[in-house]
């Protein structure tokens, strides 16, 4: 019966649970955990609880195999951070690290176990041409894309075509804004450049605390599909929790959220984490996001929907896969006029035959 | 059905009749543990549910749900258990430093056998563990990193083309499973492990040698000693997560090789290659007397 339970979301907010699971509930939780691509994160949370030395051998052994590799993962993105710095040293644009390789460099404790692979940097978009001639004569090279996937990227999405690197076997994502230029909601990206920030004792650059908490927001509830829904909240816990030291944060990250547009997905952002990882939000910042709220029946659809698409695989059921599926479309519908839309998916589903 | 591997659990779930026969007869000497709590892997070997079960049949394979490769066809279905259980390892055995290599053990001591695929490496291997040698592994040499042990595998050893009946001479009361014929790997089938491999499937053995082999029909044996420094980054580009371990791999690859002589093996043909290892452990007797 537990398979029908959300035990990584137990294992992950209240980990000194798991010292009184059976061997079938592990079994339950390590697929969970695996599934929702938090098994490096369940070690990591298990290990400051100071909880992992009484796992029982046959599961822990999953968790120590995930901690070898997230943290080779670590190694490979500072490395790549390293060569992508070098690589555009000679054109002297500046870049500013997004999502995993921003929080890896950064050091924020959420890091720790967290499964990634791509890196994503942000730049103006004036410098694209010159970073991605300096990337390709560096060794970077196009990942295999037809005419329209390669337009696709280049009018109407917020990033270069995927750059792969051959020798690392690594992929870079180079954005010049952090949602598509065809979607609804344009945050201004001269605005994101300009507050980004320098990452204490490195050489690089991420974005200011207000828009990273506002990225991931942004990425999960506009740009994602939920299959790794569960891995984006514990993101924006995360940061939350990291960043929100100081007494203005929360301040600055509603005026930002204003600012920058991005008022709806922190909404969605603040209700989920604080309902599935009681993210430790101050109740007036929660009262006050309820202005950025849609209309009741949508907010209730949403709700709906969200918290099915947040069900580990393992205990997924046919709903699940249908509210991720709506959600999907729900973000497309975000990111592109209906027209576009509609002959990107036309185009989608003739190619699949 | 719940199979047990060495260090790993599987629960198989599957409707394809021929697979549990060629399970009943390769795994027949394995404990079957009934309904344990935990296994490592769940998988599920199914026809897809619609007409390509009838025509051409097909099989996919499911670990946790999802179906990571494409089909193959249903008289294949063995063969590819077997690829798809090396797969899960593989990919999620991390906490061992893993390579492409086969193990074998005699006296308490295993030689680690890592070459590339076509090198006879498996041929060797076969007729090896039927002389006197224990099988770990055919192709997948795990080491704990710590206490650099080598984990015992033991499982069908896959034979491919000619070696399906050079074996089949080789060892005449062996066991080898349905053949699985135009694969990627031409044809393929699988010989049942040793009774006692599989009964000490539980007892590790610490490497002592790291040997190179390579078939050469008609070749002349040669049985070289090979440097140690070389031999560590020959046997690190077997490794599938080396590099994953960043320094502790280098670490453990450090200690396993100073543990271990290492070897470089032309042969041609299956009785002079076993008087050659049978003379590792007298050698190494002697060594023992004479320090």
């Amino acid at each position: 019966m537990t398979e029908k339970v959300d035990m990584v979301r137990l294992g992950m907010t209240n980990p000194h649970v798991v010292s009184s699971l059976t061997l079938r509930d592990w079994d339950v939780l390590i697929r969970q955990a695996r599934s929702s691509a938090v098994l490096g994160r369940l070690h990591a949370v298990l290990e400051e609880a100071q909880i992992i030395d009484h796992v029982p051998m046959p599961p822990r052994n999953h968790l120590e195999a995930a901690r070898v590799v997230a943290g080779s993962q670590e190694r490979v993105i500072r490395w790549e951070v390293y060569c992508i710095r070098r690589a555009l040293a000679r054109v002297e644009t500046e870049f500013v690290l997004l999502k995993g390789a921003a929080y890896v460099l950064s050091g924020l404790p959420f890091a720790r176990g967290r499964i990634q692979s791509d890196v994503d940097i942000l730049a103006a978009k004036s410098k694209l041409r010159t970073i991605e001639a300096a990337l390709l004569e560096q060794g970077w090279i196009h990942m295999k894309l037809d005419k329209y996937d390669q337009r696709f990227y280049r009018e109407w999405s917020h990033e270069l075509p995927p750059l792969y690197h051959p020798h690392r076997g690594t992929v870079l994502d180079v954005h010049h804004n952090i949602l598509p230029s065809t979607g609804r909601v344009h945050p201004d990206p001269q605005k994101l450049l300009r507050a980004s920030e320098d990452i204490p004792g490195t050489p690089y650059k991420r974005l200011c605390p207000p828009d990273m908490v506002l990225h991931a927001c942004a990425h999960m509830f506009q740009d994602g599909d939920f299959e790794r829904g569960f891995r984006e909240l514990t993101d924006i816990d995360g940061l939350l929790r990291a960043l929100s030291g100081t007494a203005a944060f929360w301040d600055q990250l509603s005026q930002r959220a204003q600012e920058m547009q991005l008022y709806r997905p922190l909404f969605y952002g603040l209700r989920y984490a604080y309902e599935f990882l009681n993210t430790p939000i101050p109740q007036r910042i929660i009262s006050a996001s309820l202005e950025w709220a849609p209309s009741g029946p949508v907010l209730h659809a949403m709700d709906a929907l969200v918290r099915q698409a947040l069900v580990p695989r393992m205990a997924a059921t046919l709903n699940t896969r249908y509210a991720r599926w709506v959600l999907y479309m729900r973000s497309h519908w975000l990111r592109m006029p209906p027209l576009l839309l509609a002959r990107h998916l036309l185009h989608q589903s003739l190619r699949r035959r | 059905m719940w199979l047990r591997t060495g260090p790993f659990q599987t629960h198989l779930k599957s409707p394809i009749n021929s697979l549990g026969q060629a399970i009943h007869l390769l795994y027949g000497d394995f404990v079957v543990e009934e309904n344990p709590e935990f296994a490592d892997f769940h998988i599920q070997l199914r026809e897809p549910k619609n007409w390509r079960r009838f025509y051409r049949p097909q099989v996919y394979f499911y670990f946790d749900d999802q179906a990571p490769f494409k089909p193959m066809p249903r008289s294949h279905a063995f063969a590819m258990f077997e690829w798809c259980l090396n797969w899960c390892i593989e990919s999620q055995a991390n906490h061992y430093l893993m390579m492409h290599a086969a193990v074998i053990e005699r006296g308490g001591l295993a030689a680690i056998l890592a070459a590339p695929p076509g090198s006879g490496k498996s041929t060797l291997t076969a007729g090896l563990v039927n002389r006197g040698w224990r099988l770990l592994s055919d192709e997948l040499a795990l080491v704990d990193p710590g206490n650099g042990m080598a984990v015992p595998l033991a499982r069908p050893v896959s034979l491919k083309n000619q070696s399906i009946e050079v074996i089949r001479k080789f060892v005449p009361n062996g066991v080898i499973g349905p053949i699985a014929r135009d694969t990627i790997k031409g044809s393929v089938a699988h010989l049942k492990p040793p009774q006692d491999s599989v009964d000490r499937n539980r007892e590790g053995a610490l490497p002592r040698w790291v040997i190179f082999p390579r078939f050469e029909a008609g070749a002349q044996i040669s049985f070289t000693p090979y440097p140690k420094s070389t031999a560590l980054l020959r046997l690190a580009d077997h490794a599938f997560n080396y590099s994953q371990y960043g320094v502790k791999g280098f670490e453990i690859m450090a200690k396993l090789i100073d543990r271990c002589d290492a070897y470089e093996f032309i042969y041609s043909r299956l009785d002079d290659a076993i008087q050659v290892f049978d003379s590792l452990l007298i050698c190494d007797a002697r060594t023992m007397v004479s320090s």
